[in-house]
């Protein structure tokens, strides 16, 4: 069988600073990684590999610089990586993204087979929409099996697939058809190291690099900034609160004093809150 | 730069004023709608959220608020529609279908998008739950329209367009985003971002119901079973009225007993920051902040959390936020109401005992009473 994973190479957002200044982005000496959430849908379209047979391409859209996380997915065992770059995506928004990703997967289709199954994070760690999986899913007509924890089978010659997928307050189990989009739930399987022949295949592998026009996408005015119904007009920092914090003093005093103050200064500002809270404990305990 | 997922930097403004008069066919496009999710027969309490927003945008157009169902025929969908009158909306638009029982997003997906091309709304709103992003990325895809993930603010701007706040880059900005050119314009709103509107006794409203089949045949996924989380007993996080999380500032994975000690002494449930669940600490649903949950509890203690706003914009709807840090221009002080500088692990045992003996009294006399 044959799995695509998209992935994305993302500033790791834990160490962005913001200038206090001029309310700007400082990436310099920021590192990129490969989206922590695409790590698990990798490891499973691996996986899913490893016991079915076929192969995994990985796919990503981005700057040249992005080719990075493509050799690192190929060092954890992808088998081909495709690296769709162009100076006409920039700017794209969920939908344009989501029709230059789909426009590349169905020519990975053409060049190498028709994907099983298409891989992907829940969301990324910079945008935080969930959105790109669903627009590819509905670009392809594949379905869309979002937040999945876990994928239970695989049935090649009925081509069924039964999957566990994360709802509100519970879980639903899926029966479904392949071909299928799937994203991936964090902490649902743990990432492998890859093998020292991964690694040294890696090294030696050519990654694929498409331009627009490579990928089979003749329109181009639905990538980027133009094919991008949604627009940012405006970037802000949060204002601070007008009342800095209350600071409870902590100096020469002991650390219980202290402690009693902050509770007092608690129920001062919320009264209602020390009754309900003795209800509440009365009742837990 | 910008592209899977992510939105584009400031180039913005001068994209922004290159917003052209509507295109024709989006012309007649009118009223805001309320997506309103059901959960096993009860409303999920976001769409209640949502309808207060979308009051306030939509008597900001002048326009009507619908709340939209789907669901299977019986007492779900009218209970349903009766509590959508009840939070503000002036109609009900319900789709009532034996396989929309459970949700699947093959069709209700093609049931939403057949409801918003006969009844055309300006503004469609829906959780950002995982059913709601599910279907909106569907929805707005099939429709080619525009979507903005997990707002934290909606607006109307001066010319009627709706102005959708979001935090960037990981949290550490907001930006407003539009969308132009096209119809509606789509947003979703995470849980407990969007305050609770007061209900209202209001006489029923218009229902209208509206047509649409699909055959079992053409829907390719089944619901094979659903496993509840009731028995883990934590699902609650974002409806607490009193939550202690911790952060980095903890040390190590054991101190974090002094945060559920705290939490049980005061009858709240806990949780913690990103970093936390990167390390393992604590599973993933405990989470407080932009990639995780969003709370609104009464009382709000932080514990050696610094306070990047991915992690202010999941709780600065509490009432009162307490944060213990031992350095003084941590960012949490910017939000917090009342602040503590020193050492979490040191002072958190402090602090319940504290609680306890204030607590205790009342306890006491209740069981005199």
């Amino acid at each position: 069988m044959h799995i695509v994973v998209c992935i994305k190479q993302v500033p790791d957002s834990a160490q962005i600073r913001v200038h206090p200044v001029t309310n700007t982005i400082m990436r310099q000496g920021v590192p990129t990684i490969i989206n922590p959430y695409d790590l698990f849908a990798l490891e499973q379209a691996l996986q899913v590999r490893d016991h079915h047979g076929g192969e995994v391409t990985v796919l990503t859209m981005g700057p040249p610089m992005a080719e990075e996380s493509l050799r690192k997915a190929l060092t954890y065992g992808a088998d081909r990586a495709i690296l769709l770059t162009d100076r006409h995506f920039a700017g794209s928004d969920t939908l344009a993204t989501s029709f230059a990703l789909s426009q590349a997967i169905a020519k990975i289709g053409n060049s190498f087979g028709s994907p099983d199954i298409v891989f992907t994070g829940k969301q990324t760690i910079d945008g935080d929409t969930a959105q790109v999986g669903p627009g590819i899913a509905k670009r392809l007509d594949l379905v869309q099996l979002t937040y999945v924890a876990k994928v239970t089978s695989i049935d090649l010659r009925t081509r069924a697939i039964t999957v566990e997928r994360r709802s509100e307050g519970g879980t639903h189990v899926l029966k479904s058809e392949l071909p299928c989009l799937i994203t991936m739930l964090e902490g649902s399987n743990a990432i492998r190291r890859g093998s020292l022949d991964d690694a040294l295949r890696a090294a030696r592998s050519e990654i694929v690099k498409w331009n627009a026009v490579e990928a089979g996408i003749e329109d181009i005015t639905k990538c980027g900034l133009r094919g991008s119904p949604t627009v940012v007009k405006r970037v802000f920092a949060p204002t601070p609160r007008e009342q800095k914090a209350v600071q409870i003093d902590t100096v020469e005093k002991a650390v219980q004093d202290v402690a009693n103050e902050l509770v007092t200064s608690i129920f001062a500002h919320q009264p209602a809150l020390e009754h309900e809270l003795s209800s509440t404990r009365s009742v837990s305990r | 730069m910008g592209t899977r997922k992510s939105k584009a930097p400031p180039p913005a403004q001068a994209r922004a004023s290159m917003k052209k008069d509507l295109p024709e066919q989006f012309r007649d496009y009118r009223h805001v709608w309320v997506f309103m999710e059901l959960e096993r027969g009860h409303v999920h309490p976001v769409s209640f959220e949502l309808l207060g927003e979308g009051r306030r945008l939509a008597d900001q157009l002048g326009v009507q608020l619908a709340g939209i169902i789907l669901g299977p025929p019986g007492d779900s969908t009218l209970h349903a529609a009766a509590e959508a009158f009840a939070y503000g909306a002036d109609l009900v638009y319900l789709v009532e279908e034996p396989l929309l029982t459970d949700y699947r997003n093959e069709p209700f997906a093609n049931a939403l998008t057949d409801l918003v091309i006969t009844h055309k709304p300006e503004i469609l709103l829906l959780g950002a739950t995982t059913l709601g992003r599910d279907l909106a990325g569907s929805v707005a895809t099939t429709l080619l329209t525009g979507l903005t993930a997990d707002c934290t603010g909606l607006d109307v701007d001066e010319d009627g367009s709706l102005a959708a706040t979001r935090p960037t880059f990981g949290g550490s900005l907001l930006c407003t985003i539009y969308t132009l050119n096209c119809r509606p314009q789509m947003a979703t709103v995470r849980p407990r971002v969007m305050r609770m509107p007061q209900r209202s006794n209001k006489p029923i409203g218009r229902v209208i119901r509206h047509d649409w089949r699909m055959l079992e045949e053409d829907i390719v996924t089944k619901v094979v079973g659903f496993l509840s989380d009731d028995r883990s007993g934590n699902a609650n996080l974002a409806y607490a009225d009193v939550v202690v999380a911790g952060g980095l500032g903890l040390s190590n994975a054991e101190n974090l007993l002094l945060i559920k000690d705290l939490a049980l002494t005061i009858g709240g449930d806990y949780g913690c920051s990103r970093p936390l669940v990167q390390k393992g600490w604590m599973p993933a649903d405990r989470q407080i902040g932009q990639t995780g949950k969003t709370i609104r509890p009464k009382l709000y203690i932080a514990a050696g959390i610094s306070g990047a706003v991915q992690h202010r914009v999941g709780v600065e709807g509490a009432d009162l936020i307490v944060a213990i840090n031992t350095d003084p221009h941590a960012p949490i002080f910017d939000f917090a109401h009342v602040g503590v500088v020193t050492d979490a692990v040191s002072f958190l045992p402090a602090l319940t005992e504290a609680f306890t003996r204030r607590l205790a009294p009342a306890n006491r006399l209740r069981l005199v009473n």
